[in-house]
């Protein structure tokens, strides 16, 4: 049995199905993956990248809303916390919080288009980027203001394009290789 | 668009039940993150060992990082040096015949000292480091500014010890773990280092901003006798860092101090170097013998 798609001409397309774990867990293990990727990515003397772990968990929320529940910010956020640097706790308020937020707002816009759900996206990555530094700075940082917007103006900017990859890990996801017997 | 009023999702009650248990748990997330955030707030030590053990795991990950980081940063040398060789060549040129000068002015300067120190009776102050590693990881996303150290206590690390690359200070051991520890950044808001100027000691403190800068703030009040340019290094009082580090270049003159550029750009650094602190640790209290009175 194998239990990772192959890409290429030479794929098979009948009789194939996806795999029930990459399906259900493609989702948790991209957030997590980008969690951590703005810590290996460089040694920055700034806070110069965005919080990839946030975008890619409400980009998710927002192309698939039922797929990740609305408690999935407990665990992520956890696992965020544990290499974010901000007090701990703090990615697991914040998660879930922008959950149940997105959720109240889809359910009075259900209708949707790029830009709505990049304002949208706008909007929650701002109260994010200052909430993240009021917890830090309440944890014993005086850091100013001034020092996140380049954060927020590359986040906002960064969003599509985490969107994209979202779309194509969501492709990846329901990609039927497993033979059906 | 109000939202539906009603909002039950059929007659199902599995489904019900389901949906309610859901939105629950979503709202204890958000609450059990308050509590964990007054926890870290009342006990910042109470995660040191869930954080310590995920560097710990994460940190081959950060090797492989932290090899292709350096090789692109040579790569990108490369292409660039072949743009500008010619001019660079030049400048190399000038600045080798300044240099040779220099060095003689240096040489004999280094025989003078060598000279006072023995009439003064002093050792040469300067021990090898406890460990020359690699920064692995950093909180590239967040306002604090901490980053991973490839060493921990299986190499001899621990905490307090300042964290120095060739070029100057970048900051101290703040938790270790088995194979990695938690450096705390000099740019870090958190950060204070006791500064002097390098050319004559007038005395200040350091405090990181998190964007990258330092806040010189002078500790005699008065005239700023800051000049733009100047080179600050560690004054070793607190007994932490060793005097002389180099750690900063004054940027901008302020009312009462000044801001500085960070010598020591922890990102260009390949490799970094642990030391020992600058004074011991004070030995523990004298507990009084019981029969002694």
């Amino acid at each position: 049995m194998r239990l990772w798609p192959q890409f290429g001409t030479r794929r098979a397309r009948i009789n194939r199905t996806p795999s029930k774990i990459v399906a259900r867990g493609t989702p948790w293990a991209t957030v997590m993956l980008a969690s951590l990727l703005p810590g290996l990515a460089l040694i920055a003397s700034a806070p110069v990248l965005p919080p990839f772990g946030f975008l890619m968990f409400i980009s998710w929320r927002q192309l698939r809303p039922g797929l990740l529940p609305i408690w999935a910010g407990l665990p992520l956020g956890i696992f965020d916390d544990l290499f974010s640097g901000q007090p701990f706790g703090s990615a697991v308020l914040l998660f879930s919080a922008a959950a149940i937020a997105l959720d109240m707002i889809e359910a009075r816009l259900p209708w949707r288009n790029f830009l709505t759900e990049w304002l949208v996206a706008i909007g929650l990555i701002i109260v994010y980027t200052a909430l993240g530094l009021a917890l830090a700075n309440l944890d014993g940082a005086a850091t100013p203001l001034r020092v996140t917007w380049p954060q927020i103006v590359i986040s906002i900017l960064a969003y599509p394009l985490v969107g994209r990859f979202v779309a194509l890990a969501d492709r990846f996801r329901l990609t039927p290789f497993l033979e059906i017997r | 668009m109000a939202p539906p009023a009603n909002r039950r999702s059929g007659y199902s009650r599995r489904a019900q039940y389901t949906i309610f248990i859901s939105y629950f748990a979503g709202v204890a997330g958000v609450l059990l993150g308050v509590v964990l955030l007054v926890v870290s707030f009342v006990q910042p030590s109470a995660f040191t060992g869930l954080r310590v053990l995920a560097a710990d795991l994460t940190e081959p990950a950060g090797h492989v990082t932290a090899t292709g980081r350096m090789a692109s940063k040579d790569f990108f040398a490369t292409v660039s040096g072949y743009f500008k060789a010619g001019s660079q060549h030049a400048r190399l040129e000038r600045e080798l015949a300044i240099a040779k000068i220099r060095l003689v002015e240096a040489r004999a300067t280094a025989v003078e000292n060598r000279r006072l120190k023995g009439l003064l009776g002093l050792a040469q102050q300067s021990p090898a480091p406890v460990v020359v590693t690699r920064l692995t990881s950093s909180t590239a996303a967040s306002t604090r500014r901490y980053a991973t150290l490839a060493a921990g206590a299986d190499r001899g690390v621990q905490k307090g010890m300042p964290v120095r690359s060739e070029m100057g200070l970048l900051g101290r051991v703040l938790e270790v773990g088995q194979g990695s520890a938690r450096v705390l950044l000099v740019t870090d808001s958190e950060s204070v280092v006791p500064v002097r100027r390098a050319s004559d000691g007038v005395p200040a403190f350091a405090q990181g901003t998190g964007d990258g800068t330092l806040r010189i703030r002078l500790i005699n009040l008065g005239l700023n006798p800051l000049k733009k340019g100047d080179v600050l290094v560690t004054s070793g009082s607190g007994g932490l860092y060793r005097p002389g580090t180099p750690i900063a270049i004054v940027a901008n003159i302020l009312r009462d101090g000044a801001t500085a550029q960070v010598i020591a750009n922890p990102s260009d650094s390949d490799y970094v170097l642990v030391d020992r602190p600058f004074a011991p640790v004070p030995p523990p209290a004298i507990t009084p013998i019981p029969d002694s009175q």
